[in-house]
């Protein structure tokens, strides 16, 4: 099969052959390109160059450190110590300040509020979404209603412990489930629903006992809504005069509400994060514009 | 029958052989499934005692129907080539193919509408995703070498494939391996190891499927007629025996017990991440690169007649390559606890390994010297053609990003998905359409295909999908790298993860059409190859430019 003459020329290049054939294939003789093989040696004296500049060979118990002495662990203090000092000494003084010392100085809350939001990003917008907007039956903290009080102690209480979870000072006790637990005669949910939703100055759905309905909510529900419905943050009931609704405001959530209860959960962050942080996040929140 | 039987036909050593570790395997499968700890492991399990079964039955069957005397190395002076096992691997190699992309469609759908997910365990990301890498792979990519590989050694040798039953062996025990690996990444069983999922028990049945398979092919160069061993032969060798390596360095797992599917591997921390990425790297390397090098150096000196560019060039980046590849890895791990020392000479490999790379990539396009006029009129050479170009740029982009400056933007962004898929979409998958294009009408012996337009259209729909998906990811990848790097004047970060998320989803979503575009193309191409197949035209009655001879 090969028996070709070496110097067989190609007619196309003009250059010859090695004289092999397999299936027909033949291979030409062509000198290795010139910018390939430079740029091939370039790239080896780089790389020499760049092993004697840095760590790069393995030694019995060690390895060579390179003539720039580069560590990434030196890297990496080296750009923390950077930011640690543009942030300056803000983060540090906020830890000893009070939240009401943090919001009062303009600079302090300006270091808080970049702080704050970097924290809510990472670890709040998950569930309340990215602008604090708030998403499903996680709630809404741009506006002034608050399940849990909107003053800046009670948001770092909040923040620090969470709601209805395993620390003891997470805020506590779920909304009952009236229909499920026999509290309220199954019959009588939509009557207590109905007023309900007069509350928030609007019309129910069909014509029912609206004083059968003030008289069970008397009863029943303004031990933690209050007479008036305006709700109590130290309980975590919210105002049902708002027309702002976490779980829905048509009679039909609210008998579902009512018949089987609620109770949302938060998780504490005292201790997940540093306490300069869950400071900062909570004066972020506080001025989101709802804080009172 | 009956005059055969006079020739005193018996079963030959290989043919016992194999039924009697055939039962043996399917009496201890069965077994292993009666006992096995989890209703998935007893699910593979039967699996392997059903298709045992199946092996003895059909080797039976072949006995019955065959001939008394072995099959003739040669007939009339020409090599009886043994084409079967070849056929078989480039219709399974389409076929995984088309599985495989569209697979990865679902998962770039997923990741622009999480909804698809469908809260389902066999269909979420998690799972999928090593699906589609895998199908692509080892499954589309593993059955493209394999047929390519029997294909090149045996013309090229000049010489039968080596063996009776091996070859067979070799590609089914591929594809039941693909068939194991894959039902394991749906049901949940992974040893979590990218690119490296399939557990101990699939491990260990690749491991012999994939010795036998380095042995068909020194047997058969061993064999062969032709004084010196062709280019492609030393590539795919390289690739055959390194695999081999990287198989098993880094499947070294203790199962639990061999009635469990769980294993653990034998390297811990650090180690175990440079391993896997010493493996995965050369899988790039060896799988995607080395293998396919191999395609390209049969294919397309042959589709467009022209000799080989550079013969120096070939033996000169061959041996650089390998030598320079395998110690590319940890450049996957810059800025991780992986020792600075390591680092730098991942580093360094990478930088250095650009112009060997490149070596296949000039002989490839300057092959084409002389018939470049091919490219306007033949759609195979210009897929072939285009595939190479993709090399080029990959592999000018793979040491680009291995520079630690240039990885701290990079890394763990879409960059990464981009680079890959430049490779994968344009490079291989491009000279795999290529090879099988040319293949299947030399394997039916049809003079043509069946339509060169469907050709041009497959051509014209996938690279505008490449092209979409790849700059959709580098725009992606830059962006989110930026963002995730962005500090405020104050030294926060000015970014969240979700807000990078929400930022992603448009690029997310031209990915996906660029993927849609690719797998329209795949299966314009699967037509294509369907009715060459059933298409009448034999190949006499034109005969295939590619056999003149050269003189």
């Amino acid at each position: 099969m090969a028996a070709h003459d070496t110097s067989k020329v190609d007619a196309v290049t003009g250059i010859s052959t090695t004289g092999h054939e397999w299936d027909g294939i033949r291979e030409l003789n062509t000198p290795l390109p010139r910018w390939w093989l430079w740029l091939f040696y370039i790239c080896i004296v780089w790389g020499i160059g760049y092993v004697i500049a840095y760590p790069a060979w393995p030694l019995v118990s060690s390895y060579t450190r390179g003539v720039l002495g580069y560590a990434s662990r030196d890297q990496i203090e080296t750009d923390m110590a950077a930011l640690k000092a543009q942030r300056g000494e803000m983060v540090a003084r906020m830890e000893s300040a009070s939240l009401e010392e943090i919001r009062n100085d303009p600079k302090m809350l300006e270091v808080a509020r970049a702080l704050g939001k970097a924290a809510f990003g990472t670890n709040c917008a998950p569930c309340h979404g990215q602008g604090a907007q708030g998403v499903s039956v996680y709630p809404n903290l741009n506006d002034d209603q608050w399940m849990w009080g909107g003053s800046l102690e009670q948001i770092y209480q909040t923040i620090q412990y969470g709601i209805r979870n395993e620390h003891p000072d997470s805020r506590q006790g779920p909304m009952p489930a009236f229909g499920k637990d026999g509290i309220i005669p199954k019959a009588d949910i939509p009557i207590v629903a109905a007023y309900v939703v007069t509350l928030s100055g609007r019309k129910p759905e069909g014509a029912v006992d609206l004083a059968k309905g003030q008289k069970l909510f008397a009863e029943n529900c303004a031990s933690c809504h209050g007479d008036n419905g305006k709700g109590n943050p130290d309980v975590g009931a919210p105002s049902l005069t708002s027309n702002i609704w976490l779980y829905g405001g048509d009679e039909k959530a609210i008998i579902e509400t009512i018949a089987n209860g609620r109770g949302g959960v938060m998780p504490g962050w005292a201790g997940r994060l540093e306490p300069a942080t869950v400071k900062a996040l909570t004066v972020y929140v506080h001025t989101l514009g709802g804080g009172q | 029958m009956a005059q055969q039987a006079s020739i005193n036909k018996t079963l030959t050593i290989g043919e016992g052989g194999t039924i009697i570790a055939f039962i043996a395997l399917a009496v201890f499968s069965i077994i292993v499934a009666a006992k096995a700890w989890t209703p998935e492991y007893a699910f593979h399990a039967y699996l392997f005692a059903a298709g045992s079964v199946a092996v003895v039955f059909v080797i039976f069957n072949r006995y019955f129907s065959r001939d008394a005397a072995p099959v003739p190395q040669e007939i009339n002076g020409k090599p009886n080539y043994n084409m079967g096992p070849v056929k078989f691997a480039t219709l399974a190699a389409v076929f995984w193919g088309i599985a495989g992309f569209v697979v990865g469609l679902v998962i770039a759908l997923q990741l622009a509408y999480p909804a698809l997910n469908f809260d389902l365990p066999w269909t979420n990301f998690g799972r999928l995703r090593p699906l589609h890498t895998s199908a692509v792979i080892f499954a589309f990519g593993g059955n493209v070498l394999l047929a390519t590989s029997f294909y090149v050694v045996q013309r090229t040798c000049h010489a039968r494939l080596a063996g009776d039953i091996a070859p067979w062996f070799v590609i089914l025990g591929y594809n039941f391996f693909i068939v194991i690996a894959g039902t394991g990444y749906l049901l949940g069983i992974t040893q979590s190891k990218e690119y490296a999922e399939p557990e101990w028990y699939a491990d260990l049945w690749l491991t012999i499927v994939w010795v036998t398979y380095l042995l068909v092919f020194l047997a058969t160069l061993w064999k062969r007629k032709e004084p010196h061993i062709y280019v492609a032969n030393w590539f795919y060798l390289a690739f055959i025996v390194t695999i081999a390596l990287l198989h098993l360095g880094n499947n070294a797992t203790i199962p639990v017990s061999i009635y469990s599917s769980k294993s653990y591997i034998i390297w811990s921390g650090v180690q175990d991440a440079m391993v896997q990425w010493w493996y995965g790297h050369n899988a790039v390397g060896f799988f995607l690169t080395a293998g396919f090098l191999a395609i390209m150096y049969y294919f397309i000196p042959k589709r467009a007649d022209r000799p080989v560019y550079s013969y120096r060039l070939s033996i000169v980046h061959f041996w650089a390559l390998i030598f320079i590849y395998i110690w590319a890895g940890p450049h996957h791990l810059h800025y991780t606890a992986l020792p600075d020392w390591a680092q730098t000479l991942g580093m360094v490999f990478s930088i250095v390994l650009w112009m060997p790379s490149w070596g296949g990539m000039i002989n490839g396009l300057m092959t084409l010297q002389g018939a470049w006029d091919k490219l306007r009129t033949d759609p195979v050479l210009r897929m072939m053609v285009v595939s190479v170009a993709f090399y080029g740029m990959s592999t000018f982009e793979g040491p680009l990003m291995s520079i630690k400056a240039v990885n701290s933007l990079s890394h763990y962004t879409d960059w990464t998905i981009g680079h890959v898929h430049s490779g994968a979409l344009g490079w291989v998958a491009y000279v795999s359409f290529g090879a099988i294009y040319c293949l299947v009408p030399w394997l039916w012996d049809r003079s043509r295909l069946y339509s060169l337009r469907l050709v041009n259209w497959h051509f014209w729909l996938s690279t505008l999908g490449i092209v979409l998906y790849i700059s959709a990811m580098w725009v992606s990848g830059i962006l989110q790298g930026l963002m995730w790097r962005a500090y405020t004047k104050l030294g926060f970060l000015e970014y969240s993860f979700i807000e990078t998320s929400e930022a992603m989803h448009p690029f997310y979503v031209i990915r996906a059409i660029g993927g849609a575009l690719f797998v329209i193309g795949s299966l314009i191409m699967a037509y294509n190859i369907w009715m060459t197949i059933r298409s009448p035209y034999a190949a006499g009655e034109a005969k295939r430019p590619q056999l003149v001879p050269a003189e």
